[in-house]
């Protein structure tokens, strides 16, 4: 036998393993469990289906972090903007977002008025924190201006600063900057664009019958 | 630095890192060696300074809690058996016996008795056997994970391979 045969024979077996993988016969363990016992979960999120279409869900130790619009395949973007500001140790960990899940399918099938989850307002900055508990303050199913938030906020000729602040919510819906407007009637912007706006607003006028909105 | 979201990795390498310790621990022990290196790698994640080879960095932590597990074997009293043979034996058997609810095809058949094959093979060539054929390393990155030469590194692959031909013939 030469060297070369000797070759092709390793070959062989070599393209063997190759074709014939080794296959797990149970997909691998969850470690988000594991991870969260032993406190290295930073960050755990979760997705959610809803009639503003597909939101993403992300909690700290300390609360609710992040709520985003996540159509089309924007998860990534908003992953790496946590992992950027919070902490890289993120996981998909649906169960440690069971609490504000609920809430949310309450609040769509009309059955919640307001949000009792934690917040974690990490990624606000003050005056975005002054603007968004000013608008915290505004009731379920009622509006108010970009004036008004900026005068409760503080600064009372702020009403375009507060409109920049209300933009970078990072708590959408729960922090409801959808019941913000124009002084004179006009819709304004929203976070998540206007169709959702319009959207929401419908759902707290009771203007909106969803699909299982009458279960429970 | 800015690193990617921890669960970007466990779904681009979870799969392979799992397989990669089937192979070199067996099945018994796989699910609880992969939590302890995902855990590892976790705790280590946000201190890490160069993110240019991450599935390298986790195959490294894999092989060392490989390692660790089969360390520990060796360590519990055996009465009969040279230990380099007998954790081999053990590998092997637990490679081939399927996980409870397993379809029992999965390792019963030709492949399975291949791969068994692998599980039983010395230590080193275990290992740069799984990492060159499961996690698809280069040498240079085989030589890496086993701290080795790349040389060495080689020369484990294919004395691995030369003795799953010698003990496996078609």
């Amino acid at each position: 036998m030469t060297a070369a045969d000797h070759d092709d024979e390793l070959r062989e077996v070599a393209e063997l393993l190759r074709r014939a993988p080794l296959r797990a016969a149970s997909p691998p363990p969850s470690i988000a469990e594991a991870a969260a016992a032993a406190g290295l979960l930073d960050v755990a999120y979760a997705t959610l289906d809803s009639p503003v279409g597909r939101l993403l869900l992300a909690r700290t130790e300390v609360g609710l972090v992040r709520l985003a619009y996540v159509d089309g395949g924007a998860d990534e973007a908003v992953l790496a903007d946590i992992a950027a500001r919070v902490s890289p140790r993120l996981l998909a960990a649906p169960r440690s977002l069971d609490e504000p899940r609920r809430e949310l399918d309450e609040y769509f099938a009309g059955r919640r008025r307001d949000f009792e989850v934690t917040l974690d307002m990490r990624l606000m900055t003050a005056f975005t924190r002054r603007v968004l508990t000013a608008t915290a303050a505004i009731p379920y199913g009622e509006v108010s201006t970009y004036r008004e938030v900026a005068v409760r906020a503080g600064s009372p000729r702020g009403s375009r600063a507060a409109g920049n602040a209300l933009g970078a919510n990072p708590l959408p819906i729960i922090v409801p900057c959808h019941r913000v407007l124009h002084s004179g009637g006009g819709l304004g912007g929203y976070t998540g664009g206007l169709e959702r706006k319009r959207t929401l607003l419908a759902i707290e006028r009771g203007q909106l019958t969803l699909p299982g909105g009458d279960r429970g | 630095m800015r690193l990617p979201p921890f669960q970007t990795l466990l779904d681009a390498h979870g799969t392979d890192v799992h397989r990669f310790l089937i192979a070199t621990v067996g099945r018994g022990d796989a699910d609880d060696c992969y939590q302890e290196t995902w855990l590892a790698a976790l705790r280590a994640y946000p201190d890490l300074r160069d993110d240019a080879n991450l599935r390298g960095w986790l195959f490294t932590i894999a092989h060392r809690k490989a390692i660790d597990l089969v360390r520990g074997r060796r360590r519990r009293p055996t009465p009969v058996a040279e230990p380099e043979t007998l954790v081999g034996a053990a590998v092997a058997a637990a490679a081939i016996a399927p996980a409870a609810g397993a379809d029992s095809s999965s390792l019963g058949d030709r492949d399975g008795d291949l791969w068994g094959a692998v599980g039983a093979l010395p230590d080193k060539q275990r290992t740069a056997v799984a990492l060159r054929f499961i996690a698809d390393s280069a040498y240079a990155e085989i030589a890496r994970a086993m701290d080795t030469s790349e040389e060495a590194a080689r020369r484990n692959v294919h004395e691995g391979l030369k003795r799953l031909r010698r003990e496996h013939p078609r």
